[in-house]
């Protein structure tokens, strides 16, 4: 179990996170949605060690995490797979695949987790990560650079964004997988309706703050017809 | 003769290939040849004096693997030798070349190599240059290479330098006129450490019609040390010039980039990037996410990029 407890986070004198509480359970699925600049990006930074609270503890099965390095939370089994993938200079996909193992993986082994992502390693495998891969590129080998690491706790800020061409029946598998495991949480941000429809449980953000929180069933119409977002959900996802 | 492990561990750090499997070689200590081969495609003849060698490789020469190393363990030396590789038409050849400089003493260590490569119609040279200096003494070791090419129709060469450890002062300039058709290719990486200098020089004139050159650089520089890159690309034809130089600082070091391009014909296509700058912080928070130390991800990050 996760825990949040009281979290504040406050830059230029913008509450962007105010008094978050959140517990998190095992086997369970996540999302989180609200509106741009809601806090939702700064809440999983937080969760991952990232950006260090102001105020506030993180507890993960009753141990106080909250002083913990992104690496020191990545050894416990944190994943996180960023918005924007970063770009490196010389290292290869296979690089990233062996960091993220700590281990020299064989063609097999790269390949299982580059197909899982549904790239083939015949092209990707010896590619540099940088500029000369694609947004959607990049994206679908960050989220490989996660499920490689086998997290306990997975964290996808928007991993829909840029892989349009990648079957949505592929992202909801990667999900799938990681929920099998042990303490198997999963948290993705996210805005896409067939990913909120996945969800065991939606937490809404809005100005920093938990508006609603709860399980899919009881939150879904609500959520997907929420006026806060000016054009709703449902609108972002018909203009898609 | 190749009497000790110091001369064998500096012989693996230029050149960790198998000397046997070069087609002709010549390695030189302190100065003197101490051991050198050739066949009937590759020729290599000794100047006068010891100055150096010419090696001439026979047009239509295929694969051939010419391996060139210096060493130096002397302190007090400084070694000039001028090496001039003459590549007859349509032969394609690897060379390795190489100093290491070992220097346990208090007097500086100087290696100056100049090598002058004549390319024929047609040839290709991948040209590998590797600089490595060890030793416990306060002697400098200093190496300045100079390379100079001439190329000839559709003539194309590759020049792998590095020079990753050791060296406390490096002047490298190389200067390179192409004729129509010719390809250059130059990637160099050098990482400095403690007090070291390193400067490198790159003077390429495109001369000929769709005559292309292709440079990177890539540096490192660590503690106090300072590196300066400059190039000079004139295109003086219907000609296309890419140079790119990418630096990482770390600590107090510096890099200087003085980029010079100068097009001399409406269709000469000439395109400089530069960008040096410390590790890029969200490189080393994406490979910590991974479960690398802030130190482990540091050091995999310039690995990558002096790859």
């Amino acid at each position: 179990m996760l825990e949040l407890k009281d979290i504040c986070f406050e830059r230029d004198h913008k509450k962007i996170l105010d008094h978050i509480n959140l517990i998190f359970d095992s086997k369970k699925f996540y999302v989180i949605t609200g509106p741009n600049g809601s806090g939702k990006s700064t809440l999983v930074k937080i969760i991952m060690g990232i950006e260090k609270p102001d105020s506030g503890q993180i507890i993960l099965d009753g141990e106080d995490i909250t002083g913990l390095s992104i690496d020191e939370r990545a050894k416990l089994g944190f994943g996180f797979a960023f918005q924007q993938p970063v770009c490196f200079k010389g290292i290869t996909v296979y690089d990233l695949l062996n960091m993220a193992t700590g281990k020299k993986l064989k063609r097999e082994e790269a390949c299982e987790f580059l197909s899982q992502v549904g790239l083939c390693t015949h092209d990707y495998v010896n590619r540099e990560i940088n500029r000369s891969l694609s947004g959607g590129e990049r994206k679908r080998i960050e989220i490989a650079s996660v499920i490689a690491r086998n997290p306990h706790i997975a964290i996808f800020d928007e991993p829909e964004a840029g892989i349009d061409l990648w079957s949505f029946q592929n992202l909801t598998e990667v999900f799938k997988q990681i929920e099998k495991r042990s303490r198997g949480i999963t948290i993705v941000i996210s805005h896409q309706e067939r990913i909120i429809r996945i969800a065991d449980e939606i937490i809404l953000m809005d100005s920093g703050k938990i508006q609603k929180q709860g399980p899919r069933k009881e939150l879904i119409g609500t959520i997907l017809s929420n006026s806060k977002c000016p054009r709703g959900v449902n609108a972002c996802e018909q203009n898609r | 003769m190749l009497v000790n492990k110091i001369d064998e561990k500096l012989l693996d750090q230029v050149l960790p290939e198998d000397l046997e499997k070069a087609d002709a070689y010549n390695i030189r200590k302190n100065g003197h040849t101490i051991k050198r081969k050739g066949n009937p495609y590759i020729d290599i003849v000794p100047k006068e004096n010891n100055s150096g060698l010419d090696i001439y490789v026979k047009e239509n020469t295929l694969f051939g693997i010419i391996h060139i190393p210096v060493i130096i363990t002397e302190s007090g030396l400084t070694d000039i030798v001028y090496n001039d590789f003459h590549i007859g038409k349509n032969a394609n050849v690897i060379i390795l070349s190489g100093c290491g400089i070992h220097n346990d003493a208090h007097q500086d260590s100087t290696h100056d190599g100049i090598h002058r490569f004549y390319l024929e119609e047609g040839s290709k040279v991948k040209y590998i240059e590797k600089h490595y200096g060890e030793g416990t003494g306060k002697g400098e070791k200093r190496l300045n290479p100079i390379t100079e090419i001439e190329m000839k129709k559709d003539s194309s060469m590759t020049i792998d330098t590095v020079q990753l450890e050791g060296v406390d002062e490096a002047i490298r300039k190389t200067t390179a006129v192409l004729e129509e058709g010719s390809t250059l290719v130059v990637t160099e990486k050098i990482l400095t450490t403690g007090h070291q200098k390193a400067t490198t020089d790159f003077v390429v004139t495109l001369n000929g019609d769709n005559a292309s050159t292709h440079v990177t650089s890539r540096s490192v520089a660590t503690d106090e040390s300072y590196q300066e890159f400059s190039s000079n690309i004139v295109g003086n034809t219907k000609c296309y010039a890419h140079v790119e130089c990418d630096g990482i600082i770390k600590d107090k070091g510096a890099v200087k980039a003085i980029p010079e391009i100068f097009a001399n014909h409406v269709d000469a296509n000439l395109v400089h990037e530069a960008a040096i700058g410390k590790i890029a912080g969200e490189q080393l928070v994406k490979l910590m996410s991974l479960g690398l130390t802030e130190k482990e991800a540091e050091a995999a990050i310039i690995d990558g990029f002096l790859k």
